[in-house]
């Protein structure tokens, strides 16, 4: 039997893509413009023998996911500009107690509360840097609603292969948006589940790499003990000072994901093989960028779309290798200062031509925008 | 027929509007086509400028808001003023019970409202509404929406809504 | 009959501990080891989250799983763990500036969602770890490194906040009351909901020091004296109940904990019953 194309809003996928994932544990504290995520967890989690959690804050909502991550669960909670600022604390200490969970940023305008309900893009550096001490983040970026189903299950997929926190940062447009999307059946995508100790309990060290670069995650409960702490610790969990335990320590949050940098990275183009104008977006922006560059081909410009699917770690090799034979760059975000066009300049170097089409009112930016920088 | 159509609701929150483009956007997945419908909204809940716009195409659908708009429904003054004055040969429906009437050869008034309450709930005004801009414009089959309505309703208030969507065909076919 | 040691739980290596002469954290810690002793409880299936300061250090001496988190944050991360598992026996350990201070409102959020966690709060009045800073219950008057004129403030009475916010049990013991002090711990982990046990400590190094009772001696001493029953303390004029203070049992209720609830939930989505 053919299966029906439903009409589901992004928030709503992004949450049965976390189920779809595995995600049996939801702690969070409504904000727009992420509140339908909650709301469909509160009715599902019940549903599939997973726990919804209202928390008293954003604080809370993190710490609980973590709490529960450790005791076996796949954990999510999903914020917005506000909320995601306060959870940065113990989205660190995810970090580096190297606990797997996912945080949905749907991103709405700032700064500060700003204005509520309408769109941004400026959270992409406060989701690299937002954290005191020095860590590497995934965080990665939907366009569309079929894309916030399939890389809420990626990101799932990265925590619990990586142990690592994902973020998921999707944006009020691809969010609230409906689109018709055709549900997977189970085993149709990938789901990954996070590694398990095999040695004895007694030998079991949580932080201890296995030759992949990963330690195997117990959960609490199970015949293994034991300690995860936010402070520097050893390969047994415990306090350890010791600086080359530290030195050690703080690398290994960072090598063990480069390592997998080509398979975390994620990007897609189109038209991009001759284009000699490269327009590089990512979320919803991304939809106007492409719909700019069909119409500016029609116009005699050659023009093709570099997609940005995960925003960090930052996709380096793909625009040098894109950007090498375009003759322009044209970087779409919803932001002032260009956040990811300072990346790009950084990557292409100050002599390339690279142009910011950006907007920070609280508008969405359309293809007619970006006409006009390509004239 | 054409290959995409796009549609804009305007009014305030709390009139039904992004209900309504659900509504079309269900209807025309079940023609197989593809559907994206987004809102824009201020704080409040009711009241206050609301907007719902679908996208309703064969193929792949880029932008997601209306860029060019084939038929428009404005539920207030300020909804008028903003869409009203537009491309002549682009259909208005407005409610006559809620705003004042006007003349153009694009301006299609009428009450919706009214109607709907004498069908038995203000809510269908919507509904009438739809059926009649889906007549006009043949943007979606009004079949196709009268399966989502069963779909989405029961009983009694599924009987309202297709009386309501029929009483808004006839609107434009006795024309 | 001998008695329990609980000295099964305690890591090789970790005595003499890291803790100050004088300071009442060793007896907590022991009393609170018997207690998980005498209940038989399993290092796997016991987890025990910890905060920010000298008592939240616990869970370097501890053989149970354990888990060290942000300050004032102890009680949300146990409220995940325990929602998800609810076999699993959670303990948390927090200090007067964890637990009501920087983590006031998981404090109260905690106890008013019932869930069945038992919180074991170290009070001795001031920030031991950091130099003895004042906290959020620091009673009004006395002197700290940040209250150096004395506090403008008042402290809270952390059990009356417990009570009011809904905990299920909720009690006040001394580390110079040891025995009760275990008996309380008991109760409040086999109570299933929310249990406080505030534990009235010395810390002779900053507050002691700074409010005259400079040895650990004459903490141990203030606790004995100043410390009664509810009974006894009933019957102080008005001034004098200003230097006592009440130790026992204040609160011990059934109330159906959150994991309980939360499968009538369970069941109601099954059959259907959303609401909207």
């Amino acid at each position: 039997m053919q299966r029906e194309a439903k009409l589901v809003q992004g928030n709503e996928a992004i949450a049965h893509g976390a189920i779809y994932a595995g995600a049996r544990f939801y702690a969070g504290y409504p904000i727009t413009p992420s509140s339908e995520i909650a709301e469909e967890c509160s009715r599902l989690m019940p549903k599939v023998d997973g726990v919804y959690l209202q928390m008293e804050d954003e604080i809370a909502s993190i710490a609980a996911i973590v709490g529960a991550s450790l005791a076996g669960a796949k954990s999510f909670t999903a914020t917005s500009g506000p909320g995601f600022s306060l959870m940065q604390e113990n989205l660190g200490l995810a970090v580096m107690g190297e606990v797997p969970c996912v945080v949905i940023n749907v991103q709405r305008s700032g700064p500060s509360t700003g204005l509520a309900t309408k769109p941004a893009q400026s959270d992409v550096m406060q989701i690299r840097w937002g954290r005191h001490g020095d860590q590497s983040i995934i965080a990665l970026t939907p366009a569309t609603v079929k894309e916030c189903f399939t890389l809420a299950v990626q990101a799932f997929n990265f925590a619990e292969r990586f142990r690592v926190p994902v973020i998921l940062a999707a944006d009020e447009i691809v969010a609230h948006m409906r689109e018709n999307i055709i549900f997977p059946d189970p085993g149709e995508v990938q789901v990954i589940d996070r590694k398990k100790p095999t040695v004895p309990p007694e030998q079991y060290k949580p932080f201890e790499p296995e030759s992949d670069g990963i330690a195997p995650l117990a959960a609490y409960g199970s015949d293994y003990v034991y300690h995860v702490t936010s402070s520097m610790h050893g390969l047994d969990g415990y306090s350890n000072n010791d600086p080359a335990n530290a030195q050690w320590r703080v690398a290994q949050l960072h090598r063990k994901l480069e390592r997998y940098r080509d398979e975390i990275v994620m990007t897609k183009s189109y038209d991009t093989d001759d284009a000699e104008v490269l327009l590089i977006a990512f979320g919803a922006t991304t939809r106007a960028a492409r719909a700019a560059a069909l119409e500016a081909r029609k116009n005699g410009i050659k023009a093709g779309v570099l997609q940005l699917i995960t925003l960090w770690p930052f996709a380096d090799k793909e625009i040098a290798a894109h950007g090498k034979g375009a003759k322009k760059i044209v970087v779409v975000e919803m932001n002032y200062s260009g956040q990811v066009t300072g990346e790009v300049r950084r990557i292409l170097g100050p002599e390339k031509d690279i142009t910011l089409v950006n907007k920070y009112n609280g508008q969405i930016i359309t293809p007619k925008d970006i006409l006009e920088v390509l004239k | 027929m054409k290959e995409q159509y796009e549609v804009i609701m305007a009014g305030s929150g709390g009139q039904g509007l992004v209900v309504c483009g659900i509504i079309l956007a269900q209807a025309a997945i079940l023609e197989g086509q593809n559907a994206v419908q987004t809102q824009s909204y201020g704080i409040a809940s009711r009241g206050g400028f609301s907007k719902s716009e679908v996208i309703i195409s064969r193929n792949e659908i880029m932008f997601q808001q209306v860029q060019e708009p084939d038929v428009i429904l404005a539920l207030t003054e300020q909804a008028m003023k903003m869409y009203a004055s537009g491309e002549p040969d682009r259909p208005v429906f407005y409610d006559t019970t809620l705003l004042e009437k006007r003349s153009g050869r694009n301006l299609y008034g009428f009450p919706f409202t009214e109607m709907a309450s004498l069908l038995g709930h203000v809510g269908t005004a919507n509904i009438i509404a739809l059926g009649a801009m889906a007549t006009l414009t043949g943007m979606i089959k009004t079949d196709s929406l009268a399966t989502v309505l069963t779909r989405r309703f029961a009983g009694k208030v599924a009987d309202m809504n297709i009386k309501a969507l029929q009483a808004g065909i006839e609107l434009v076919t006795q024309d | 009959m001998s008695h329990a040691t609980g000295v099964g739980y305690l890591k090789d290596g970790c005595l003499p501990h890291m803790w100050c002469p004088g300071c009442g954290n060793g007896i907590a810690l022991a009393s609170m080891l018997r207690a998980f002793e005498e209940l038989g409880y399993k290092k796997n299936e016991t987890v025990v989250v910890t905060g920010i300061g000298c008592w939240g250090k616990t869970d370097d001496y501890l053989l149970t799983n354990a888990l060290h988190t942000t300050h004032g944050r102890a009680l949300a991360f146990a409220s995940g763990v325990k929602a998800y598992n609810p076999k699993l026996n959670v303990v948390v350990l927090m200090g007067d500036g964890d637990s009501v201070t920087i983590g006031g409102n998981h404090f109260i959020h905690a106890a008013r969602r019932n869930i069945d966690v038992t919180a074991i709060v170290l009070n001795n009045y001031n920030y031991g770890m950091t130099g003895g800073q004042c906290s959020g219950t620091t009673p009004s008057e006395r002197y700290t490194s940040t209250t150096v004129y004395g506090n403008p403030e008042r402290g809270f009475d952390i059990c009356a906040l417990a009570e009011v916010a809904g905990a299920n049990y909720v009690a006040r013991g001394t580390v110079y009351h040891g025995w009760d002090l275990k008996e309380h711990m008991k109760e409040a982990l086999g109570n299933k909901g929310f249990s406080m046990v505030e534990v009235v400590s010395p810390c002779p190094t900053h507050y002691g020091r700074n409010n005259s009772m400079k040895q650990g001696v004459e903490m141990l001493k203030w606790l004995k004296e100043k410390a009664v029953s509810k009974e006894k303390y009933a019957q102080l004029t008005d001034p004098e109940k200003e230097a006592y203070f009440v130790i026992g049992k204040m609160v011990d209720k059934n109330e159906p904990d959150f994991s309980t609830r939360y499968e009538q939930i369970r069941a109601r989505a099954l059959e259907g019953g959303a609401k909207r």
